[in-house]
């Protein structure tokens, strides 16, 4: 009896740890931030290293850096988990090599993906310090995440629907397209947003890939400073910045948050869709 | 009940209604379509079946019975070539389907599935619509005008007693369906693809005794039109519905085997082998 009371409390209070972390967090960023934050502040550029101005054209870069990235890892991600789960053996050697791999480098520290990626995009591929480089690694860095969730997906379909489909004589790719990637759909989407997270939290990869120029990039191969990296600087390099640091911290959570919001309701419109309509 | 006739050649080739209920098999002068001879399958090294041999006929219900563990199930993938999705399964003998080497690696397995359709135990509806459901095998294979299918659906749903319980619901998801329902719509949707022979695997264990009626019903009408080859427990059923019976057992602990096939009459009510008299009158199994 004492000893149930004592495990509810135990768990209560673990729960409102976790949660006054995440509320004390949330509440000191909204604190410092929002006084500053504007629709100017959305919009300017930079002054004076970012203690004032705005940090319009820092989310301009982190937006392109992250649609390289996602363009590049999402359909290599997904084509990547299909071949695992589909086309390969589970106990195949293949398949063990591929997963372990992925596992290690899911595991990397991503400073390393920044060494990484410096010297294969922008000194080897010669894209020099800029978005598209910038992109490509953090595509590289997200795409074990991006493989695993996809892949744990497309195994937890129905086994069922797999045999259903072959035996009504439809090809696999069919089974696939109709039947197996949607019922992943829920776990792709997660893999996604989670790579989305990773990629927009990203500092030290970017730091040696895509720069620190704060001005409006004019193409994927010009040097854009990203939205953490902007923060790491004015809160460590730039005396006076907390401030602005804040308000682009809350911008970023804003960004994460809206992104997230916005993929949720197209997938629910999606998944509703294909059972309604022809 | 076992009163004999010839099968009717014409309505082989009619659409897709079908007939009244038929009590009693129509077939005599029995035309073997699927012919399986000396067929041996291993699960890795496991023997699962050793030296089957028996004729499937044309247009007549074929029940296999047996214990669990004996093979039926892996006896009917064979038929479909469904073996073939099962890593570290080897088949060995001989099976013809209508003349035609059945096991032929160059064959067109996408097209021998469709001439050969498979029922499962649970009801497996796509988590689409109920119209999704039937027009998604039809639209890979290449039929894609939406007037026939239309009519394909509606002929289909109609065939399987479904259309006045769903017509107004086409649109809405098949996973809403009851258990029986759903049995059903899998059915529709295995014969909107012309199948000549239809395999079922337990197709009434996993519903109440009323579904199960209705789904039998539904079988018997199969009669004539398609080659059924059904796998129950329910001896009472496949003694209801079947005009021949198989029985698989387990011997020697070891691998399934065909103990006894002939007419369900003979089966039921003068079988030769002892196991299979034990078996059909529950003493053993
Ligand atoms: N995919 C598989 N891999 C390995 N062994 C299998 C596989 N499928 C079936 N077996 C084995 O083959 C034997 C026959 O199985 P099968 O499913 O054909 O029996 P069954 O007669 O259909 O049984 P039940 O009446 O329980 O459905 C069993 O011993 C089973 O363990
Ligand atoms: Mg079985």
């Amino acid at each position: 009896m004492t000893k149930n009371v004592l495990a509810t409390g135990l768990i209560w209070l673990m729960a409102a740890l976790v949660s006054g972390v995440f509320v004390w967090l949330l509440s000191d960023i909204l604190i410092h931030g929002l006084p500053q934050l504007s629709w100017a502040f959305l919009a300017e550029a930079p002054e004076n290293s970012g203690r004032s101005g705005g940090i319009g054209p820092i989310i301009v870069s982190t937006l392109l850096i992250l649609l390289v990235a996602m363009v590049t890892a999402a359909p290599l991600g997904l084509a990547t988990a299909v071949l695992l789960s589909e086309f390969t053996r589970y106990d195949s050697i293949f398949g063990r090599l591929v997963r372990r791999s992925l596992d290690v480098l899911a595991g990397v520290p991503s400073i390393v993906f920044g060494l990484f990626g410096n010297a294969f995009f922008c000194i080897y591929l010669g894209l020099g310090f800029s978005i598209l480089s910038g992109g490509l690694t953090l595509a590289c860095m997200v795409l074990p995440i991006l493989i695993r969730t996809a892949e744990e997906g497309l195994q937890a379909a129905p086994n069922d629907y797999r045999l259903a489909a072959a035996a009504l004589g439809m090809p696999r790719s069919a089974a696939l397209v109709h039947l197996l990637l949607p019922s992943a759909a829920p776990a792709l989407l997660a893999g996604l947003m989670l790579g989305v997270g990773r990629a927009m939290a990203e500092t030290a990869a970017l730091i040696f890939t895509s720069g620190y120029v704060d001005r409006l990039p004019n193409s994927l191969l010009d040097s854009g400073r990203a939205l953490s990296v902007h923060i790491y600087d004015l809160s460590m390099n730039v005396a006076g910045g907390d401030a602005n640091a804040y308000s682009s911290a809350l911008v970023l959570i804003l960004l994460l948050f809206i992104i997230n919001t916005i993929a949720m309701s197209l997938a629910k419109q999606w998944l509703y869709r294909r059972v309604v309509s022809i | 009940m076992n009163e004999i006739e010839p099968v009717d050649k014409t309505r082989m080739n009619e659409s897709y209604t079908l007939g009244p209920l038929q009590a009693g098999p129509p077939c005599c002068d029995p035309e073997p379509l699927i012919r399986v001879d000396n067929l041996t399958l291993h699960y890795r090294k496991k023997p699962a079946l050793e030296n089957v041999s028996l004729d499937i006929y044309k247009g007549c219900i074929t029940a296999l019975i047996g214990p669990s563990g004996c093979g039926k199930t892996s006896f009917l993938s064979v038929l479909n070539r469904m073996t073939d999705m099962i890593p570290d399964c080897r088949v060995s003998g001989k099976v013809h389907f209508n003349g035609k080497d059945l096991r032929d690696p160059a064959l067109n397995v996408q097209g021998l599935r469709r001439d050969i359709g498979m029922i499962f135990q649970k009801p497996v509806p796509f988590p689409l619509s109920i119209r999704r459901n039937i027009e998604l095998p039809l639209r890979e294979h290449g039929i894609s005008k939406q007037a026939e299918l239309n009519d394909i659906t509606q002929l289909v749903l109609q065939d399987v007693g479904l259309w006045d319980e769903v017509k107004g619901r086409l649109e809405s998801s098949a996973l809403a369906l009851s258990g029986g329902q759903q049995q059903r719509l899998c059915i529709a949707r295995a014969l909107a693809l012309k199948p000549k022979v239809l395999l079922m695997d337990e197709p009434c264990s996993a519903l109440d005794p009323i579904s199960s009626g209705v789904v039998e019903d539904l079988i018997q009408r199969l009669r004539g039109k398609y080659t059924v080859v059904i796998v129950t427990h329910n001896l009472a059923q496949a003694r209801r519905i079947a005009n021949y019976a198989g029985f698989f057992w387990i011997k020697d602990q070891r691998a399934g085997c065909l103990i006894e096939f002939g007419q369900c009459k003979q089966i039921f009510e003068a079988p030769v082998h002892e196991l299979t008299a034990a078996y059909v009158s529950g003493s053993r199994g």
